[in-house]
């Protein structure tokens, strides 16, 4: 059975939190994510499950600590200032290796910033966000349908490799409206953590301080192991008109969409434009861009950020191209014809 | 029968109301000299009606809106101006109310005024996942008028899926409309629907407003 729904991005992370089994949601509010916890206050009584407004973010995120170290799937929610306050929790759900979803719905920045969407937490998300060698798993949704799916995929990775996956997205994805397929069909809604708190005939012990510098050391190093998993396992991406591009468009979430739009112009004047599109942004797809530059003449990065995903992308092809940036920042959104001037621009360079 | 003076929109977050205020306000401009549309969202900082201004007044529309609408600045603010449609009654007026219970806050301080010449309207779209149902549309629409102290006296049913509606969609959301209007006892003013669904509706559904889709925000 599915069905079809109007709803707004941050409303289909919600729906699909309590549809992949979440029913433990802690939030605080903030623009522009304050859908996703006010829906989450309607629909978390109706299925036995909590809602609670923690008194900030902080606390919020440590209550994830606790609920993820008894076993269950739980979710957090906020928007860039908010996650610049849960950094700290991040860390630690890392030296513990607890599961939990995190969404951010990215505001311009810094500081106290705008409203308006942006993509400027790239480098805070795909860096992990707070101190320490550790990782979070980073995907980047670019439609509504993408919000409700990626989420659900969330709760299994997160359970999976027992880390955080952060859903990152951007205002416009979060407050736009879509038509939705709602499928549930194949769904997973938790599985065995023989590991939690709640679990086993022992004392399961859940931690991140080591006595001992070989024990921290030796946790790092399996930590790493298991990233290194991810890292061949998980990477994604789309690729749209690929296969014979000159010129590669990167671009992720909301401005992948409008990337697209821009490619097919460059298309109509003769130019061989695609889109790469990085779905995962941590692991990154290094490999499809490794790919793409043994065809492409240069790349253009498209991002509402003052540019921080295209030095992934360089290193991903080794600097082997140039690699021209398109950006707006500050809530602004970059226009097909902004992007379709880039691709221009790159389609001067020769082949090196 | 001529429309009410005042027109008011109500209803459940992202139902529509701002869309068919826009629509109607449009509408309303064919038949009077002097139209107003006034923002009274104190919910939403995003899809105001002020992203159609030039839209509005090029049609001789006046808005008002709070200065604070669209901007960087978050604030529940209530354009001044919000009073002279209550006050002034040669315009002929529409008023675009924020979701929710929350939303319709702001109109209790002209629940008073309200009780003489307007309708105001439930706008209801049963493909929203807090809506589905017509029992919980019902406990939504008697919230709202709790948190405004008015009654409403109507409802559009603005069901859609966006760019995704069929005219059978349509159709089968006349039933849920109903059970609204009968659990309510409100009369089903109208049926929206974009006006790409004209042909294969306007014999069957009426009383039928063919709209355009007015807001778009980026060319996502």
């Amino acid at each position: 059975m599915s069905e079809k729904v109007l709803i707004k991005g941050n409303e289909a992370i919600a729906e699909a939190a309590i549809a992949a089994g979440c029913r433990h949601f802690f939030g605080y509010p903030i623009t522009p994510q304050n859908e996703l916890a006010a829906h989450m206050s309607r629909r978390m009584p109706k299925v036995d499950g909590v809602f609670l407004q923690a008194e900030s973010e902080v606390a919020a995120i440590n209550m994830i600590y606790g609920a993820s170290a008894a076993g269950v799937r739980c979710m957090t929610s906020s928007s860039s200032p908010g996650i610049s306050l849960k950094a700290e929790g991040l860390s630690y759900l890392a030296g513990c290796d607890l599961p939990a979803v995190v969404v951010n719905v990215q505001r311009g920045g810094p500081g106290l910033g705008s409203i308006q969407p942006s993509q400027a937490d790239y480098f805070q998300a795909t860096r992990g966000g707070g101190h320490g060698d550790y990782h979070i798993l980073v995907l980047a949704p670019n439609s509504v349908q993408e919000m409700y799916s990626h989420t659900i995929k969330a709760f299994d990775l997160a359970d999976r490799y027992r880390m955080t996956v952060m859903i990152l997205t951007d205002g416009f994805l979060g407050q736009m409206m879509e038509p939705v397929v709602i499928n549930n069909e194949q769904l997973t809604t938790n599985s065995e953590k023989p590991w939690a708190v709640t679990q086993g005939k022992g004392k399961n012990i859940i931690n991140s301080l080591f006595l001992k510098p070989d024990a921290l050391e030796k946790s790092n190093l399996d930590r790493y192991a298991k990233y290194q998993k991810v890292e061949e396992s998980e990477p994604l991406h789309e690729g749209y008109l690929l296969d014979d591009a000159e010129i590669v468009v990167a671009s992720y979430g909301a401005s992948s969409r409008i990337a697209r739009n821009a490619i097919d112009e460059a298309r109509g004047r003769g130019i061989k434009a695609g889109l790469l599109r990085p779905v995962t942004l941590w692991p990154f797809p290094k490999k499809a861009f490794a790919k793409a530059a043994e065809k492409a003449r240069a790349f253009v990065s498209v991002e509402m950020s003052m540019g921080q995903m295209i030095e992934d992308v360089e290193l991903a092809i080794r600097c082997r191209r140039p690699v021209l940036l398109c950006s707006r920042v500050g809530g602004v959104a970059p226009e097909p014809a902004q992007i379709l001037a880039s691709i221009l621009e790159a389609d001067k360079e020769k082949a090196i | 029968m001529p429309p009410a003076r005042i027109t008011v929109l109500a209803g459940h977050y992202g139902s529509g109301k701002t869309q068919i205020a826009t629509y109607l306000a449009l509408e309303r401009r064919k038949h009077s000299p002097r139209v107003t549309l006034c923002d009274l969202d104190i919910v939403n900082p995003y899809f105001r009606t002020i992203d159609n201004r030039e839209l509005l007044e090029n049609a001789g529309v006046r808005l008002i809106s709070s200065d604070l609408a669209g901007s960087n600045v978050e604030s529940p603010g209530f354009p001044p101006e919000a009073a002279s449609v209550f006050d002034d009654e040669s315009v002929t007026a529409v008023i675009d109310v924020g979701g929710d219970d929350r939303g319709a806050l702001a109109l209790g301080r002209y629940s008073e005024q309200l009780k003489l010449e307007s309708e105001i309207l439930l706008v209801i779209n049963k493909y929203r996942p807090l809506s589905s149902g017509a029992k919980d549309t019902c406990v939504i629409c008697r919230e709202i008028e709790a948190a405004g102290r008015f009654r409403f006296t109507g409802i559009v049913n603005n069901s859609n899926l966006g760019a995704w509606t069929t005219a059978e969609d349509v159709l089968a959301s006349l039933p849920y409309a109903a059970e609204i209007g009968e659990t309510l006892g409100l009369p089903v003013v109208a049926i929206s629907a974009a006006r790409r669904l004209e042909e294969p509706l306007r014999e069957t559904v009426k009383p039928l407003w063919l709209m355009e889709l007015y807001r778009k925000w980026v060319s996502l």
